[in-house]
């Protein structure tokens, strides 16, 4: 008994039949091919599997594909714009933000996330609004500079109307 | 050698494809018609199976094929375990378990279906009949008595070793004091972010099966892989993608590896396993699980006389690839930064109904570590000394170096002293006394902990490693003037695409872009060792560095015939090579810009730029590929390997500082200051080894306050999951502040040690011993980890 469902996936239109159960992260990755989005754990806990869901984040685990009907999502794959990467991914790569990269993913959309509705966190408010996303390469100290990182050049690209 | 990159903060090569979301890892590589393989693992601890019923799940939808353990009996040889020790006993442990049940978590079936989730529910249409029997999961109740897990062996005892040297009893014995502790090691499970994974695919036709497997050693994985398969070696090929995390718990050769390379012979079609991390928690490797009992016994000064240490290492149901070595790695290190003149490790190892220990980040290192400081600790507290002060004490001097222990190591170079002092000025260790004396009339609770550690790594000579260890590289220059580099080392990780090329472009003066890294695929990379005991860069980064210096000896040669010089006349710097007589008179002019490499007029290869007194590197690889004006005798192609061959393992060192306060109400705590110093001998990129620092002290301060693998009294694994398990958050991590000394090691012309385990080796004294202190008033010397709030509450308000 599949169902249909219409999914906007990183501003491309996809329509599929699937299971009731099919996992949204399945869907993204097995479906679509967009396997960027991460898979650390059964129990909702480490946060590899986070995107956007209608501009929220969301662990991609703990959902459905069905229940994403109608939604449009953004995954890592459509976090750069035109070639260009998002603030948090320089960050990412300027301050050593990453390891293995198995985390990352997850890491940057939560970090986005953070930023867009906090654009000058301080580092304890970095680190409670990363929480949700394990990393157990880095002890999350280059992650922290990094996102602070991302919100001075964000904030500076807001001053110059980037 | 020029040091435009090494040294500095390059960027790494590995990041746009990760944070892009674009690397491949074991799940995100695609082959059509791909069948997905699920295992059906015992939920006993200890079971005889007499009797499984597979003919439901084999008509399952979806369902192409259901294997037990009969099936694969006489087929898959038994997973391997490289620890040759005296009268060590290994079990026979296969792919499948068939009459008995070892472990929760050990695999019995596996069923392969047209997806994953169609696999996952014909599992539970698999009727398995088991016989349950009382497990032994206590390692102390284990050794002594209990249920025996393999009969024929009549107890649970897999080995027992004494080692050391000196006579550790007079030395106990005269001695003005002695000090006993029991100390706790408690199981850890690694929790790589990417769980383990297979993906094999068979070709019938050229017999050639290719493994892709999230591990940290693809050659050693093939050699045992094909042992097990009964397939050459040269016909299987294992490609490493990109791995998510190790930690030690993928340096292995585990059973769905060789069975996944089974099935997709069987079946012709290719096949993948990827780990749930429920499957993780249960039958990937744990890590430390240790009882052990230390005796120390020091002089009235506060001088060490003897180190003994009695041992129970809770090994597990089988032996995995490293199982019953981790143990022995402990009994090297129990000198730890000091003089003791009597040492001796008496270890037991002990089988029990649970998944094997083997590796994991330090790997027998942190035991010892721990051991010795929570020791020295001891003896600080017993006699009423500072505990730096006790440690200052013992140090051997500068001079003393090579310096040699009484477990039979010779520490190369150390300056145990210089890294001491940074880290309590950093810390302002004099007035942070001050401030606790303070504190503590006003009532707080305040704990500072010290250890002064040293590791051994980069492993090793091979004299002393199962399966060799040395490593390889295989440098090229290509006709263009790119440069490959191949190296045996496998990371995960740790950014040698861009550690190992920021040392070859110094070396050849070209740019970092023009150096590529290729790792993880048997079929391109020569036989190599691979990536664990922080030997990469030690090791595998000196292989590139020679290999490199051999070219570089070649392009000499053809760039002096070329020049129509001779090659005492010829000199290279920043990219290419030049005659003594020019370069005198180019003295005080700029140098010309090197051509880039590569950069051609469409549809032709650069022409050799032989203006009489330079040939750049571009040139003289061109011209060893075109091979007509080569010096006579040589062999055209520019191209070196270097196996490298360490005569020693390297020793960094370190001194940590943490310092807690508790909550009186809750027993939380919260670091108010964690400081670093740490010493791993050159340093090629600051900010890869500040991570690997990083993420070596969250994991110390996670096996300190809050993980265990706990496992109940019927050998129920208990922590399955990551609701379970606690790991470090950013939440709960607090700011780490580093620095290094720098003391280049002899044992290779790099001056690297390694860097990967430092920090979870001296951490967790550090962080222990802070707890242990702001305890102190209430009569406490030391605690086992975890130390959880509920213990400290329980301290602090008297409710023990």
């Amino acid at each position: 008994m599949k169902k249909s469902v219409s999914i906007n996936v990183n501003g491309v239109a996809h329509r599929n039949e699937v299971e009731p159960r099919l996992l949204l992260v399945h869907y993204l990755r097995d479906t679509l091919d967009l396997t960027g989005t991460h898979i650390g754990c059964e129990t909702s806990i480490c946060g590899a599997c986070t995107v956007l869901i209608d501009g929220q984040s969301v662990k991609s685990c703990t959902i459905f594909a069905v229940q994403a009907d109608g939604a449009s999502i953004t995954t890592i794959e459509g976090l750069a714009r035109d070639g260009e990467l998002h603030a948090v991914q320089e960050g990412f790569w300027e301050r050593h933000g990453l390891q293995c990269g198995y985390c990352t993913p997850g890491m940057i959309i939560s970090a986005a996330q953070l930023l867009e509705r906090n654009p000058d966190p301080t580092r304890d408010e970095i680190r409670h609004g990363i929480e949700g996303n394990l990393c157990r390469c880095t002890g999350y100290q280059h992650i922290v500079e990094a996102v602070e990182y991302a919100a001075r050049k964000m904030k500076t690209q807001a001053a110059t109307g980037d | 050698m020029s040091n435009k990159y090494v040294g500095q903060r390059v960027k790494r090569t590995e990041d746009p494809r990760l944070i892009q979301g674009l690397g491949h890892y074991v799940d995100d590589i695609k082959l059509p018609d791909t069948l997905h393989v699920a295992f059906l693992r015992s939920m006993y601890a200890h079971a005889r199976i007499t009797g499984i019923d597979t003919s439901e799940a084999e008509h399952a939808p979806g369902v192409v094929a259901v294997y037990t353990g009969k099936d694969v009996a006489e087929k898959v040889g038994p997973v391997p375990c490289a620890g040759a020790l005296p009268g060590l006993r290994v079990p026979d442990y296969r792919v499948l378990g068939k009459d008995k049940a070892l472990f929760v978590g050990h695999p019995i079936a596996a069923v392969v279906a047209t997806d994953r989730y169609s696999a996952r529910d014909a599992l539970d249409l698999i009727m398995v009949d088991y016989e349950e029997l009382p497990p032994a999961v206590d390692v102390e109740e284990a050794a002594a008595a209990g249920p025996v897990i393999y009969e024929e062996y009549g107890d649970n005892i897999s080995y027992k070793l004494t080692a050391g040297e000196g006579d550790i009893d007079a030395a106990l014995a005269s001695s003005d004091h002695r000090i006993r502790q029991r100390i706790v090691h408690q199981r850890l499970a690694p929790v790589a972010m990417e769980g383990r994974g297979v993906l094999a695919r068979y070709y019938p036709g050229e017999k050639e099966l290719t493994l892709w497997s999230s591990t940290q050693i693809p050659h050693l994985l093939r050699t045992q892989v094909a042992i097990m398969l009964g397939i050459p070696e040269n016909k299987l090929r294992v490609i490493t993608p990109e791995v998510g995390g190790g930690f030690g718990s993928k340096l292995n050769v585990y059973a769905e590896e060789a069975m996944l390379g089974w099935i997709a012979m069987q079946l012709g079609k290719p096949v993948k396993w990827i780990e749930s991390r429920r499957e993780n928690m249960q039958a990937t490797i744990h890590g430390r699980g240790q009882v052990g009992y230390v005796e120390i016994g020091c002089k009235d000064d506060g001088t060490l006389t003897g180190l003994k240490y009695d041992v129970f290492a809770d090994l597990g149901a089988y032996h995995q690839l490293l199982t019953p070595a981790i143990p022995t790695l402990t009994g090297l290190m129990l000198s730890g930064c000091y003089k003791i003149p009597a040492i001796q490790i008496n270890v037991t190892g002990v089988f029990t109904n649970k998944m094997s220990t083997d590796a994991y980040r330090g790997a027998g290192r942190p035991e010892a570590t721990y051991v010795v400081e929570r020791a020295l600790d001891l003896v600080a507290a017993e006699l009423g000394l500072d505990p730096v002060e006790v440690r200052r004490r013992n140090f051997p001097a500068p001079e003393e170096f090579p310096f040699k222990t009484a477990t039979g190591l010779f520490y190369d170079s150390g300056e145990y002293e210089g890294a001491l002092t940074k880290a309590l000025d950093m810390a302002g260790y004099d007035q942070l006394r001050k401030e606790q004396k303070e504190a503590r009339e006003g009532g707080k609770i305040i704990g500072i902990g010290v250890s002064t550690y040293v590791e051994i790594c980069a492993l090793g000579p091979s004299q002393a490693m199962p399966a060799g260890g040395w490593e390889s590289a295989t440098v090229r220059i290509e006709p263009t003037g790119k440069v490959t580099v191949l190296t045996g080392a496998s990371p995960h990780g740790q950014g040698q695409e861009t550690s190992f090329a920021q040392i070859v472009a110094d070396q050849l003066g070209v740019a970092l872009e023009d150096v590529t890294v290729i790792h993880g695929d048997t079929s391109i990379v020569q036989y190599g060792i691979g990536t664990f005991g922080s030997r990469a860069t030690a090791v595998g980064g000196t292989a590139v560095y020679i290999a490199v210096e051999k070219l570089k000896e070649k392009a000499g040669k053809i760039a002096a015939h070329l020049l129509r010089s001779d090659v005492s006349n010829v000199t290279f710097n920043e990219g290419r090579f030049s005659k003594q007589a020019a370069r005198a008179a180019m003295a005080g002019e700029v140098p010309e810009p090197v051509v880039p490499a590569g950069q051609a007029p469409a549809g032709a290869l650069p022409e050799p730029d032989t203006e009489g007194n330079h040939v750049s590197l571009q040139d003289i690889a061109l011209a060893a590929h075109i091979a007509r004006d080569l010096p006579e005798g040589m062999e055209p192609g520019l191209s070196a390997t270097y196996f490298f061959e360490p005569k020693n393992f390297t020793f960094p060192f370190g001194t940590h500082i943490a310092v807690v306060e508790i909550d009186r109400e809750t027993g939380d705590l919260k670091f108010l200051r964690y400081v670093a110093v740490d010493d791993c001998g050159k340093v090629i990129n600051p900010m890869l080894v500040e991570g690997q620092i990083h993420g070596g002290i969250v994991q110390a301060m996670g096996q300190a306050l809050f993980e265990e693998v706990v496992y109940d009294e019927q050998g129920q694994l208990v922590t399955g999951t990551l609701m379970d398990y606690a790991l470090p958050r950013a939440s709960t991590t607090p700011w780490l502040e580093l620095d290094r000394t720098e003391t280049p090691t002899p044992v290779n012309p790099l001056g690297v040690k390694g860097v990967g385990e430092a920090g979870t080796i001296g951490a967790t004294p550090a962080v222990v011993g802070a707890v242990v202190d702001a305890l102190s008033p209430f009569g406490v010397r030391h605690l086992d980890m975890p130390i959880r709030p509920e213990t400290i509450w329980r301290i602090v308000n008297r409710q023990n």
